[in-house]
């Protein structure tokens, strides 16, 4: 944690300067960084398991599954469980009281279940019907349950606690957990996950470029997006905060307050 | 009368011809949706017409994101806001140097994109700004060819050289709102210059790195 930054020629104050530093420094790495993620500890560690389980089996395995199988397999595994998702976002846009969309979805199920043979083909976005990813913590959300902190689940990913806690509703409205015999459920399962892997597979590894942090990217876009799922693209009352946040003015230096974290920046520099 | 009629004549001429060349570019004049749809169609046709670019040609990528992409856009803008309050403790040298070193990450990783692009299609919605506005939201949707269409919106400012581009939205999350955390929380580490350093180490990486080959 050495500063590079000249804090001064004279070593007593260097030192002096470097314990101040690492002190506050030190209280800095106690206090939570973000205020939506109190259980970052948890999450940071979850991450870690998830992302080893990632690289170990199902990146290679999505990897192999979109280098191998032909593209119309893929599409087709894509479309059937699209196809089954279709009915809880139905259902999830109307008791959001979005009737429009909710027998939009009812009609892509009812076209592609059977024109689609059993929802193998997507019929109903080439006539124009497109697709609603509706779940039932974005209807909690609609209904004014917030979101809750920031909450990183093992093998499922990155999550809130609200739409943790609506999760078992989403299992049970899934049609593909009444399968059986319960060796093909399984097998289901397991090519649903690398079928989604799959589709997500070139977003990841831009991922890896573009982020300085992965834990933190992957929560703030995660944090964002889930916020404009729940509104359907509006993004809500964030723009106020970040436009005061950026005002230039040269004035306002003297009225900065300067808070907790932020005497470690200006010790190590000056 | 009729030489005091031509001097009139001229006259009027003389005036209408300066204030027709007085008169600003048309470009600086474009509304922000329409800067941004020239943009796009610009950029999709060029990437659908040359092979080198689908193959993954990082440098020709590059080129393409410099010349029709980056004119448009407030890097120094963006940097501001995704620093925050750190921006007002940074000297003009950091500012610049971490302006800087965050475009060309933005260079970087926007090539990246670029290069998976296929056959989709972008749809544009109306916009809802009042044209007085000088800073606007553009919105548009990517059509791909399996789940729900993909968001990408833009923020514009107007600046003294036109509208420019100054956040982008992808799929819900805010460019600018998405680095703010990582920004914070590097600058709280180890200082501005700290945060200078790890984005120039990136973008070193980046550069050595050849761009996967879309399938």
């Amino acid at each position: 944690m050495k500063s590079k930054n000249n804090v001064s020629t004279l070593p007593r104050w260097r030192g002096l300067a470097l314990a101040a530093a690492s002190c506050v420094v030190l209280a800095g790495c106690a206090a939570p960084s973000n205020p939506q993620d109190p259980l970052e500890k948890f999450n940071r560690a979850t991450f870690a398991f998830n992302d080893a389980v990632d690289r170990v089996a199902l990146k290679p395995a999505a990897t192999a599954y979109k280098n191998v199988l032909p593209g119309f397999v893929q599409t087709g595994v894509s479309n059937f469980f699209g196809n089954l998702s279709d009915v809880w976002s139905s259902a999830n846009n109307l008791m959001q009281g979005k009737g429009q969309e909710g027998m939009s979805d009812f009609m892509r199920v009812a076209i592609n279940s059977t024109f689609g043979i059993g929802g193998v083909l997507d019929i109903a976005s080439e006539a124009g019907l497109q697709k609603h990813d509706e779940d039932f913590g974005q209807t909690l959300g609609v209904w004014g349950v917030p979101s809750g902190p920031y909450l990183m689940l093992p093998l499922l990913g990155p999550s809130t606690v609200r739409d943790t806690a609506a999760l078992p509703a989403d299992f049970a409205a899934d049609p593909w957990t009444y399968k059986e015999p319960v060796n093909v459920r399984n097998i289901g399962i397991g090519v649903r996950a690398v079928d989604q892997r799959a589709s997500v597979l070139e977003a990841s590894n831009l991922f890896e470029e573009a982020a300085l942090d992965r834990y933190e990217f992957i929560r703030d876009g995660f944090m964002q997006r889930r916020q404009s799922q729940v509104y359907d693209g509006e993004s809500g009352p964030q723009k106020d905060v970040e436009k005061e946040d950026a005002e230039p003015a040269p004035a306002s230096n003297t009225q900065v307050v300067p808070e907790p974290a932020s005497p470690a920046p200006d010790t190590q520099r000056k | 009368m009729k030489p005091i009629a031509q001097l009139i004549a001229t006259a009027a001429t003389l005036v209408f011809a300066t204030s027709v060349i007085a008169a600003p570019a048309p470009a600086a004049n474009e509304a922000p949706d329409v800067l941004v749809k020239r943009i796009s169609a610009d950029v999709i046709e060029t990437v659908k017409a040359d092979k080198d670019i689908q193959a993954g040609n990082r440098n020709k990528i590059m080129e393409l994101v410099n010349s029709k992409i980056l004119p448009y856009v407030d890097a120094e803008k963006m940097t501001m806001q995704a620093a925050g309050r750190f921006w007002r403790q940074a000297t003009p040298e950091q500012q610049k140097r971490l302006s800087e070193e965050f475009r060309t990450l933005l260079v970087y990783t926007y090539s990246g994109a670029l290069s998976q692009i296929k056959n989709e299609t972008i749809e544009f919605k109306p916009m809802r700004n009042d044209p007085a506005d000088t800073d606007v939201e553009v919105r548009s949707q990517v059509n791909v060819t399996r789940g729900e269409p993909i968001t990408l919106n833009y923020r514009l400012a107007k600046g003294a050289q036109g509208w420019k581009i100054y956040d982008i939205n992808v799929l819900g999350a805010w460019l600018v709102e998405t680095y703010k955390g990582t920004f914070a929380a590097e600058i709280n580490k180890s200082g501005i210059d700290g945060l200078i350093n790890r984005l120039a180490e990136r973008n070193k990486q980046l550069a050595s790195k050849p761009l996967k080959a879309p399938k």
